[in-house]
């Protein structure tokens, strides 16, 4: 070994020039070897998504001419993706941080559940009301979040067992409240919201389109979303580079159940009523979309753009799937494969890049 | 003196760690702390990097007496410290890690919005890159896509970025090949003549004689040397580090017991 390091001691030893050399070899390196952003952003997951998306809307587009490619469907599609989606921007940055959240259907539940309840004790059908239902909504996702956030934070409890608790446990809080039943009795005013259409499409799609916006920008431009990031990649090193992980960590929890929430009233306004045994599969569908989209199951890596692609791959494929009168079973296992085809995708990328 | 700390005592339980070590580190200078394993390098270092109390002794930071409470607080001083295992995050480009906690953000409103000021961050930290003479080039590709060396050069630059005064580096060179070592060891010297101290903690004594200006070699819980690396030998090194050399170059004491400022 010592023979081999006396080339090491030798330029060691001699003054180094730091301004001129370095210079002059970082020249020809940076061009060829910083790729430009669009080849960057081809060779992503959210791109190869976005074709296989692409290619399932011409396909089916080829396959029905005359029922898939019209507005009116299309706005069925984005409807139907909407509520869901808004739970993804959330979940897209618990898991960017490294953790996971089952609960947000079991959320949604219980925040509809609440908001109904509170709507039909005050009584009346006007905006007053409503507003009221919204806040409660919108509080009660909060406080779920906040449980799992704490439990995960403080008690140390893993995110999938505590947020599969929780998933139990709002569930069966929502069946408490309303005694097991829907509650139809949904405000007019609410009512009359899910039939307007600004601009050709529902306040569902406006709200769910803010909310990935304002999120997509959030975790890509700013120091939460960077944090966020640095959690998720390496827990330890976001520690001591001064970052208070722990309540950043329980901020995304929280976060995400008051999306939870808003979906929550959203599908309350889709519906008129409180869907209970409508969302058992919500948190795995939302899930399964964030990961399709390029999020990293073990942190560190996503995007919200990815998460929209990815939440629209299942949605397409089941109005697809209606709209050839195939069984909408068929779906199930059309978005089973592609998760898991896109996951093996993924790790392969992953490890080649390790093995770099 | 840059970093001076006397008669530092640790024990965990029963097990007296550090048995009254002295410790000296000046500016522009490399300070190689050797050891056999066990020796107490890693508590010295965790002790003077504020990641753990002493029971006894004092440290002295620009001869002003400090008690050093956390790592933060150390690193307000202008000490800052590279641990063996970097620290680095993985899925983030080598931008993104030297500004890890520390982001630039935007002027003006959206600065305020928290939004992030990437071109700046980008051109600074290519900037120590190069000033620093390291082979860190892509800053598009993530860090687990880089070499050893190159991963090494990140952390190591990240901390002199933000170090004022002195870098504490833990065995930088231990999973490196030969050639990234080489490279690593070009940096530590060029940190050092930039007028930072560090503190080289390391096992590889051939590696030490190269790069360093003093080294101090503890063994059992106790300095028992402090030579300068010019006009020394591996075999002096080794010496000292297992003891068959008993006779002490200089300034090292067999008898820790007194607290000996008279010496200096």
């Amino acid at each position: 070994m010592s023979a081999t390091t006396g080339g090491g001691a030798a330029a060691a030893g001699a003054p180094p020039p730091p301004a001129q050399t370095p210079r002059q070899d970082a020249g020809p390196g940076v061009p060829s070897s910083s790729r430009p952003a669009w080849r960057r952003a081809l060779s992503s997951s959210p791109a190869y998504m976005a074709v296989v998306l692409l290619v399932l809307v011409a396909l089916f587009s080829l396959l029905a001419p005359d029922t898939f490619p019209t507005a009116a469907n299309g706005r069925n599609v984005l409807t139907d993706v909407a509520v869901l989606l808004v739970m993804a921007v959330g979940t897209t940055y618990v898991l960017v941080a490294g953790g996971f959240d089952l609960s947000q259907g079991s959320v949604l539940v219980f925040s509809g559940v609440a908001a109904a309840k509170t709507m039909e004790a005050l009584g009346g059908q006007g905006a007053g009301t409503v507003l009221v239902g919204i806040a409660v909504g919108l509080l009660a996702g909060t406080a779920w979040g906040a449980v799992n956030g704490l439990v995960i934070t403080k008690l140390g409890v893993p995110a999938l067992i505590t947020t599969l608790g929780s998933t139990g446990a709002a569930l069966g809080a929502a069946q408490l409240l309303s005694n097991g039943t829907d509650v139809r009795t949904v405000p007019d005013a609410l009512i009359s919201v899910a039939v307007q259409r600004p601009l050709t499409l529902s306040w569902l799609v406006w709200v769910a389109a803010l909310v990935a916006l304002v999120g997509g920008l959030v975790l890509a431009t700013t120091r939460y979303g960077r944090h966020t990031q640095l959690i998720g990649s390496n827990a330890e090193s976001a520690r001591r580079a001064g970052i208070a992980v722990d309540r950043h960590t329980a901020s995304l929890y929280v976060l995400n159940g008051a999306l939870a929430g808003l979906a929550g009233l959203m599908s309350l306004t889709r519906f008129a009523t409180t869907t209970i045994s409508g969302h058992t599969t919500d948190g795995l569908q939302v899930i399964t979309g964030v990961v399709l989209g390029g999020t990293s199951l073990f942190g560190g890596a996503g995007t919200v753009i990815g998460t929209v692609i990815g939440m629209f791959i299942p949605g397409v494929l089941n109005n697809g799937f209606v709209v050839l009168n195939v069984q909408a079973f068929w779906q199930q296992v059309a978005v089973g494969v592609v998760l898991v085809v896109a996951v093996y995708v993924d790790q392969l990328k992953r490890r080649r890049r390790n093995a770099a | 003196m840059l970093l001076e700390a006397r008669g530092v005592h640790k024990a965990y339980g029963h097990v007296q760690v550090l048995h009254g070590v002295d410790f000296e580190a000046e500016a522009g200078e490399v300070t190689a702390l050797i050891g056999d394993n066990g020796a107490g390098k890693s508590t010295l270092v965790k002790i003077l990097s504020g990641a753990l109390a002493p029971d006894a002794g004092e440290l002295g930071l620009h001869g002003r007496r400090v008690r050093l409470t956390s790592p933060e607080h150390a690193r307000s001083l202008g000490v800052e410290t590279v641990y063996q295992d970097l620290a680095l995050a993985p899925e983030l480009g080598p931008a993104e890690n030297v500004f890890a906690g520390r982001e630039l953000l935007r002027p003006g409103l959206l600065g305020r919005l928290g939004v992030l000021d990437k071109k700046t961050m980008r051109a600074r930290a290519q900037e120590a890159f190069t000033s620093m003479g390291t082979d860190v080039k892509d800053l598009d590709a993530a860090v687990a896509a880089l070499s050893g060396g190159q991963r090494q050069s990140v952390a190591i630059c990240r901390a002199v970025m933000w170090a004022k005064d002195l870098v504490f580096l833990d065995e930088p060179t231990a999973a490196l090949g030969v050639r990234q070592t080489g490279k690593v060891l070009e940096l530590v010297r060029r940190v050092a003549d930039s007028g930072v101290g560090v503190v080289l903690i390391s096992h590889n004594m051939t590696e030490v004689l190269e790069v360093a200006d003093t080294v101090q070699v503890l063994r059992l819980g106790r300095r028992v040397a402090k030579l300068p690396a010019r006009g020394t030998t591996v075999a002096d090194l080794v010496g000292a580090m297992t003891g068959a050399l008993d006779t002490p170059v200089t300034d090292a004491r067999d008898d820790d017991r007194t607290d000996d400022r008279a010496a200096r």
